[in-house]
């Protein structure tokens, strides 16, 4: 076989039997470096909410402003045990530190998720990736598409055909928030907690509202962050499994047949 | 062999090569302007690598934030400690006359201090958070004398890279880069919110470097040790805390 045909004539030729006529464009679900930058901020996401749920036993309180401690008022206080005895928790135990390593973890994952963001972010930029997959057609904005793509949600219903090759619009508008909102604010919120950086940065901590907001705040979003996860996860499994889980792995999938 | 499978031999060679010898000069030019921690080795020492080359790139002079005097915190929070040696109770006693804070190493004069002339030297104070990593926070009033000071009294050695600081508390030390000892808001913390420091909060003499963690700020000060080595201290990371598994750099 010649060595410069490429992949995608290739596949097309395999699949030319298939009962679904697919264009050849589009036998490749995901690109390579959006599957490669997934499942690298899978496992920076996941080493980020362990460390961070670790870290967060140490302190399971949270306040507003700058200040905040054992002696002042938390807005939220969790009622989880504590890895330290001098949290009131109610609980006759403490638990065992783990906060060394939770916190090594958790700043060497993040920079493994920033670095894998910046990649997937200007590859999305100049590849197209965000142009062609991401921003949703003026259409989609009526009432109707939205509606009806709600309720189709809403339903549980499993996906049509046509979103085996392309996001929904809630689908993109979800990742896009993740993407340009949660994400970054999970960066901002996060850096304005570090006394070397807000120390260049003062802006970073102070538009926020002081210190201990942005610690609830890095803690409100990891929150929906979870709350993406489980409904992503979800998803996936409600529109085939094994078939998402190929496409996101091999970038390939088995066209729908129905 | 195929030729596409020779080509790709050959450019993944290259690249690992190139990968590999760039990483080698990063490192010799990272460590020579001081910008690997003593910590760098191990599972997280990328991570933590990075984090101290970029804050000391980025952020060598910074100051920390100050606050104005309305936002000093009412209730603020000492943490515990262990419980208080005989030798630090006999000092207690006396009202810390005879409190020394030893400085030696690298120094043209090594010097012991009595707490009388460490009150005597000129003071900075200044009106700043301090942090646990735990995530809880207060603001106070400070004053010491900056530890630029003290270098310069001793007469710190060019060839100086770290100052190792010590509590009369067993096995309680941490040590700060140049860029952090002879930062403004460095200081040996004498006074807290217009009086004398309170034990519970390092009384008599506390190091503050407000850029990082209040674990770096070490309680009950009797010595410092300059130095250009941390080989020799401890376990060799720099600290108690590296010792004990926390990072050395604590401005994150």
């Amino acid at each position: 076989m010649n060595a410069s045909l490429p992949i995608a004539d290739r596949s097309a030729r395999e699949l030319s039997s298939s009962a679904t006529a697919v264009p050849a464009a589009r036998q490749k679900r995901h690109p390579a470096l959006v599957r490669v930058t997934h499942w690298i901020t899978t496992v920076a996401f996941l080493a980020l909410l362990l460390s961070g749920g670790e870290i967060v036993l140490s302190h399971p309180r949270f306040y507003w402003g700058e200040t905040g401690n054992v002696n002042t008022h938390p807005w939220l206080n969790l009622h989880l045990p504590s890895s330290r005895d001098t949290v009131p928790t109610g609980y006759g135990y403490v638990l065992p530190d783990q906060n060394g390593w939770s916190r090594y973890l958790h700043f060497q994952a993040a920079w493994l998720a920033v670095g894998t963001g910046l990649f997937y972010v200007l590859f999305g930029l100049f590849a197209g990736h965000f142009r062609r997959n991401l921003f949703p057609a003026a259409s989609d904005f009526s009432m109707k598409e939205l509606g009806g793509s709600l309720v189709r949600h809403l339903r549980f219903e499993r996906p049509g055909k046509e979103e085996a090759w392309s996001y929904n619009v809630l689908q993109r508008l979800t990742y896009l928030l993740l993407i340009f909102v949660l994400f970054p604010l999970m960066i901002w919120t996060g850096l304005a907690m570090s006394f070397g950086f807000t120390s260049e940065f003062p802006l970073a901590v102070r538009l926020l509202g002081g210190q201990q907001t942005a610690r609830s705040l890095h803690f409100l979003v990891t929150i929906l962050l979870v709350l993406f996860l489980l409904i992503h996860v979800l998803m996936v499994v409600l529109a085939g499994f094994r078939n998402r889980m190929r496409a996101m792995i091999t970038g390939r999938v088995t066209p729908p047949t129905e | 062999m195929s030729n596409i499978s020779r080509r790709k031999l050959i450019t993944t060679g290259l690249a690992i090569a190139a990968g590999a010898s760039g990483i080698a000069v990063a490192a010799k030019v990272a460590q020579h302007h001081g910008l690997i921690p003593p910590d760098a080795g191990g599972l997280y020492g990328p991570g933590e690598t990075l984090t101290y080359a970029a804050q000391r790139l980025l952020a060598r002079h910074s100051l920390a934030r100050e606050f104005s005097p309305s936002e000093i915190s009412k209730n603020p929070f000492a943490n515990e400690v262990d419980p208080l040696g005989g030798e630090f109770k006999r000092f207690q006693a006396a009202g810390f006359v005879d409190w020394r804070v030893t400085v030696d190493g690298m120094a043209a004069r090594p010097t012991s201090f009595s707490l009388a002339e460490l009150r005597s030297f000129p003071t900075s104070t200044q009106i700043t958070m301090i942090g646990c990593e735990e995530g809880w926070t207060y603001i106070a009033e400070w004053t010491g004398v900056p530890l630029a000071y003290i270098l310069e009294r001793v007469g710190a050695l060019p060839q100086v890279r770290y100052v190792v600081y010590r509590s009369i508390q067993p096995d309680w030390w941490e040590s700060i880069d140049m860029a952090d000892a002879l930062h403004p808001q460095t200081l040996l913390t004498l006074r807290m919110n217009g009086s004398e420091l309170p034990v519970p909060f390092g009384g008599p003499v506390r190091v503050r470097v407000p850029r990082q963690l209040g674990y770096k700020n070490v309680k009950y000060i009797t010595r410092l040790t300059l130095t250009d080595n941390l080989k020799p201290f401890g376990k060799g990371l720099g600290g108690a805390s590296p010792d004990g598994g926390y990072a050395w750099y604590a401005g994150i």
